[in-house]
């Protein structure tokens, strides 16, 4: 057979045409396939409000709940905590809170609505760690720089009481500060606030 | 030969699919340098690991349930109640460390003898390809027992991807499969666990042993054997690899399993190296282990994540650690490819790495004191200066000249008359009263002898490395 005079521009374009619509076919298929990996409505839904009751928490003492499968931290801080943490300023990466995560009203100095009272999301921001509570100043293994914080054990970062990073550790911003609200004096709902904002 | 019914059987096959070929040219007629030494057992036996990977995970799978609420229970059931379930686990758990041991020690080989150079970059570049994917597999199986460890170690993994700007925290979510390391995680850890990375590891094997039958296996003295041949074709320095090495292997992997068994029947937890001791405390997504560290084998790169004090630079120096390695057959600009012949200052860079690595990887098993950080981000720097400056410091050495042909093996014969002198020198002969009175002569150890030997040695590593 003689391939000379043979036109091979129709199959060429024939040829290329089913490739692209092969490729565009396989695209679409690459959605479901892909996306079929998302957190499924199920897990969306899990989101729903805690409410804890503070009234039996004692000063200094700090409470864990899981809120998203989270753990969230509710700790009672001290006077003495209190007067420390303003000292801190020129040791934190992000003092005022201004590249951090935390509902407007906790953009403040003690990041809280109550002075006293402090609630963060308990994961590091640098790797996801839970952060030790080590309210304790100056301890052995953290040396005399430590006024009472988190550490994380996992990479070694500092956060102040208030959740607030220090510079030259890992950990890019503040903990964050999860929408609540209070209710009462003692009932604090966590994952809700007044502002009908879902974050 | 005289035909029956089995040979016709025989050739009705070889008639249809080249067994006999196939045999021919990766084993029989394939012809690999005589002067193999102690390095070259690795490749074998990491083959011989993933075997065991693969058979004893498919026992596993049998009684695990990849489920949060199952699975630790799961795990305790096969160590109790299994038939043998103990001992099809311990092969298991004690494999994953056993692989990454060999292929460490199969890379430094490669390192050490230049084996990723020219013409096997693409072996080295499968190879590497090939060590990534055992590390996810290994990362992913990690998880399935769902204890403290599993559990934390995942979440701070996964979040490296969170470290990679704009689309960072959507992918992280989309691995994740939910917010936070859930039961959606295991479920689909365990379907890349035990199906997809398998496959891709498979594949990749037959890619690495396939572009490696292709140009021919390097060797101790680093020359091509291809250049002298007999009249038959075949390299006058090369044996075949059946029986010689099937053979030589069969000793290694006795030697091998030697060691394997004492681990699993001994020492199956290796004091917390193997399986870490926060491992035995089921999951709790709301408190992480005061101390946590990744199992031994992820240690120096976890090290030089930990070492860099900015979120993003950490992830892009821990992953910039293993991309610098596929990288290695362009920055190194050296002629020659073995150790024996290469000049002084690529052998003391060398040793400077080996000792960076091994202590990246014990102190990504401490905790973060800034003292272990400050030595970290040493290590680190001598880790990566060891990469990078490679382009400048293999320019200027000076090489010893390569001979033509393989230098003859010394055998181990010949090392007897030397082994025993040793041994006079580090004993002394001592006259010993036993409690009947009599007197017999005993061999004690000898403490000037010893260190005289250790001397000689060290002046012998100080000589070797210029």
């Amino acid at each position: 057979m003689n391939n000379e005079g043979v036109d091979k521009s129709k199959r060429q374009f024939l040829t290329s045409a089913l490739t692209v619509v092969g490729a565009v076919g396989t695209g679409y298929l690459a959605v479901p396939f892909l996306a079929q990996m998302q957190p499924s409505t199920k897990a969306m839904a899990a989101g729903a409000p805690v409410q804890v009751d503070i009234s039996k928490m004692e000063t200094g003492q700090l409470i864990r709940v899981a809120w998203r499968g989270k753990p969230v931290w509710i700790v009672n801080r001290t006077e003495e905590v209190l007067a420390t943490l303003s000292t801190l300023n020129d040791k934190l990466r992000d003092p005022l809170s201004n590249e951090s995560t935390q509902p407007p009203y906790s953009k403040n100095p003690n990041r809280s609505i109550k002075p006293d009272i402090f609630i963060a999301v308990g994961l590091c921001t640098h790797l996801g760690c839970s952060p030790t509570f080590r309210p304790e100043i100056a301890p052995v293994d953290l040396g005399n720089d430590w006024k009472g914080g988190f550490f994380c054990p996992c990479h070694g970062s500092w956060f102040d009481l208030a959740g607030r990073v220090y510079r030259g550790v890992p950990a890019p911003t503040n903990l964050e500060i999860p929408p609540h609200r209070y209710v009462s004096d003692s009932l604090i709902i966590i994952g809700e606030d007044t502002m009908e904002k879902t974050a | 030969m005289k035909s029956n019914r089995w040979t016709d059987c025989g050739n009705w096959v070889l008639d249809r699919f080249p067994l006999t070929k196939l045999w021919n040219d990766h084993m029989a007629h394939y012809y690999a340098p005589k002067n193999f030494n102690f390095w070259y057992f690795f490749g074998s036996l990491a083959l011989l690991v993933l075997v065991n990977q693969f058979l004893t995970g498919i026992l596993l799978t049998m009684n695990y349930k990849p489920d949060a609420k199952l699975a630790f229970d799961s795990v305790e059931y096969i160590m109790r109640d299994v038939n043998w379930g103990w001992l099809v686990r311990y092969m298991h758990s004690t494999g994953a460390s056993a692989f990454f041991i060999v292929i460490y020690l199969h890379m430094f080989r490669g390192i050490m003898y230049g084996s990723f150079k020219q013409p096997r970059e693409l072996i080295w570049i499968f190879g590497m390809l090939l060590f990534v994917a055992l590390m996810a597999e290994a990362f992913m199986g990690y998880l399935l027992p769902w204890g403290q460890m599993s559990y934390w170690g995942a979440q701070v993994i996964i979040s490296l991807f969170s470290a990679i700007p704009i689309i960072g925290d959507e992918l992280s979510l989309w691995v994740r499969g939910d917010y936070v390391v859930s039961d959606a995680t295991l479920n689909r850890f365990f379907a890349f666990h035990v199906i997809s990375v398998p496959l891709v590891l498979v594949l990749l094997v037959l890619l690495h042993i396939i572009a490696l039958h292709e140009v021919g296996s390097n060797n101790p003295d680093g020359i091509n054997i291809k250049e002298f041949k007999d009249p038959w074709g075949h390299p006058v320095d090369g044996v075949p690899f059946h029986p010689y090495y099937t053979v030589k292997d069969l000793v290694g992997v006795a030697v091998f399993l030697f060691f394997f068994a004492t681990v699993i029947f001994y020492m199956p937890e290796m004091g917390g190296y193997f399986l870490e001791h926060a491992n035995f405390i089921p999951a709790d997504p709301l408190k992480t282990p005061e101390h946590i560290a990744p199992v031994w084998y992820f240690t120096p790169f976890y090290a030089i994540l930990r070492a860099v004090p900015d979120k993003f630079a950490g992830v892009i120096a821990m992953g910039g650690a293993i991309v610098v390695l596929f990288l290695l057959p362009w920055l190194d600009r050296s002629e020659v490819r073995s150790i024996r012949y290469r000049g002084g200052i690529y052998k003391k860079a060398l040793l400077l790495f080996v000792i960076s690595f091994v202590s990246l990887g014990y102190l990504g098993t401490q905790p973060a004191t800034p003292t272990a950080t400050t030595f970290a981000r040493i290590f680190t720097a001598i880790y990566f200066g060891f990469f990078l400056l490679m382009p400048i410091y293999s320019r200027w050495e000076k090489f010893k000249k390569v001979p033509s042909r393989l230098t003859p093996v010394i055998s181990l014969e010949d090392r007897i008359p030397a082994l025993i002198e040793t041994f006079e020198e580090v004993t002394v002969k001592t006259p010993v009263t036993k409690e009947d009175g009599t007197t017999v002569v005993r061999r004690k150890p000898n403490f000037n002898g010893m260190a005289n030997v250790v001397v000689r040695l060290a002046k012998k590593l100080k000589e070797s490395l210029d």
